[in-house]
């Protein structure tokens, strides 16, 4: 019986959940850790960010000139944008997108 | 002389979120004996820690629990801060209360849902997790992330909240009283279903409790007044805290705690945002941890546990955990014997079984 006023005015209001990914999608709050980006002209190579990363998921070839980047080894956390001096690394606030094949992707950096 | 039947309740069960195995000796409908089973979720993670950097291990022990997330890097920051003889800045100490606090809401949220579930008390379970996404909304906004929040390191956190949005995260926090007085709190101190389940049921003493151990809101349901928060590390000395307590010792005891909590959290959050002064929010760290040191915090759940062990390197000796439901489980073999079958379920969810912490 308790519930009963809640029940009544749940009849009459508008559903608490979206449908999501149709309608009403409700943008991330600014500042979620979404998909991480590196930026190849500002990257200096120094590896910073594959010796912090907790999950090992960049890895940094300074002969090779390029940055590999596990998607699905990556844990959100942003460590590696705060340890990035150059600040060649940023986070946008959407979820990565979902993919049919686990790959690594592959940046490469111009000399 | 009634017949005497062996039945396992668990590792899967719709009642339990997580594998645990109670082997039920039963008596007709008489549960007269109990034996809890763990290991089906070891992960090895005590061990992952010796091979991870200490500063990596802030995100592995972020994940020992997706429930108390936050609690757990605290406590392991905590540790390795008192290892390092590091001074974390005051605006820290009033950010970690009041992410630690908004852990404990989204969790006690989670469980009273989960309570309801298990009554069969669909409606209510709804009303209650809408309510926890109120909590979760905060939690995106101020960490980044909903649950795994990875927000606080060795030295401080990472995020700060500035004044618009406290201002922000009080209204929410306010809307969110409202909701639960309007819709859970009447439903869950007044409803004559949910006192018939759980008054009575499961029944531990205050000298059952000490005896065996239990920690939390387990130890204070049976008027047990222990709580962590009580010695007053990060800000809580300057919050101010006193621990909820019933005495009736039922399962229906362990609800209204977690459900009186639910509010103090909310004065807490509130009170820690209020009174944060300015400042820093993180220092840096240089240097390796050696030595040993013990860091306890206050869960959901009850006490956590943390013991350091540092030797000079980058990585630790040793990390042990101790979680608060490997304490509670031992209370199972005396709150299930004399049972109804029909009330294992009530009075296994009662303790807040979090087997993924417990097993690590």
């Amino acid at each position: 019986m308790q519930m009963f006023p809640t029940i009544v005015k749940n009849l009459f209001s508008r559903p608490a959940t979206r449908r999501y990914p149709f309608k009403d999608i409700r943008e991330p709050f600014p500042g979620y850790k979404g998909k991480i980006y590196f930026d190849p002209n500002k990257c200096d190579l120094c590896g910073d960010c594959g010796r912090a990363c907790p999950s090992e998921a960049i890895e940094v070839s300074l002969e090779n000139r390029q940055i590999t980047y596990d998607p699905f080894k990556c844990i959100y956390c942003g460590t590696c944008v705060e340890t990035c001096l150059p600040r060649a690394i940023s986070q946008d606030k959407y979820y990565t997108k979902p993919a049919a094949v686990k790959e690594a992707e592959t940046i490469s950096v111009p000399a | 002389m009634a017949t005497r039947t062996v039945i396992p309740f668990g590792p899967q069960h719709p009642v339990l979120p997580e594998p645990v195995h109670l082997k039920l000796e039963l008596e007709d409908e008489t549960v007269v004996g109990v034996t809890p089973i763990i290991g089906y979720i070891h992960r090895g993670i005590e061990k992952a820690a010796e091979l991870n950097t200490f500063r990596q291990n802030v995100n592995i022990t972020d994940r020992i629990c997706g429930i108390c997330s936050f609690i757990h890097t605290q406590t392991y920051c905590q540790g390795v801060e008192a290892l390092m003889n590091v001074e974390v800045p005051p605006r820290t100490r009033f950010l970690r209360v009041f992410w630690s606090e908004l852990s404990r809401t989204h969790s006690h949220l989670l469980w009273l849902g989960l309570l309801a579930d298990a009554l069969g008390f669909e409606s209510l379970f709804m009303q209650i997790w809408r309510a926890r996404e109120m909590v979760l909304d905060i939690s995106e906004m101020t960490t980044g992330h909903r649950i795994i929040q990875a927000t606080s390191v060795v030295g401080g956190v990472r995020r700060d909240i500035d004044k618009d949005m406290a201002k922000e995260v009080d209204k929410r926090l306010v809307s969110l009283k409202e909701m639960l007085d309007n819709t859970a709190a009447p439903a869950l101190l007044h409803d004559p279903t949910i006192k018939r389940r759980a008054v009575g049921k499961g029944m531990l003493s205050k000298e059952q409790a000490e005896l065996l151990g239990a920690v939390g809101p387990t130890a204070r349901g049976s008027g047990v007044a222990i709580d962590m928060r009580q010695l007053g590390y990060a800000a809580f000395k300057e919050v101010g805290f006193e621990p909820v307590v019933e005495t009736a010792g039922d399962s229906y005891a362990r609800t209204l705690v977690r459900a009186r909590e639910v509010y103090q959290c909310i004065e807490l959050m509130r009170k820690a945002l209020a009174m944060m002064p300015e400042g820093e929010i993180l220092v840096r760290v240089d240097g390796y941890p050696e030595g040993e040191a013990v860091s306890r915090c206050e869960q959901p759940r009850g006490e956590v546990f943390y013991y350091l062990k540092g030797n000079g390197t980058n990585h630790l000796e040793r990390l042990k955990i101790r979680t608060p439901t490997f304490a509670n489980i031992p209370t199972y073999l005396v709150m299930l014997p004399g049972c109804e079958m029909a009330d294992v379920p009530i009075i296994t969810l009662s303790i807040d079984p979090c087997i993924a912490c417990t097993e690590r």
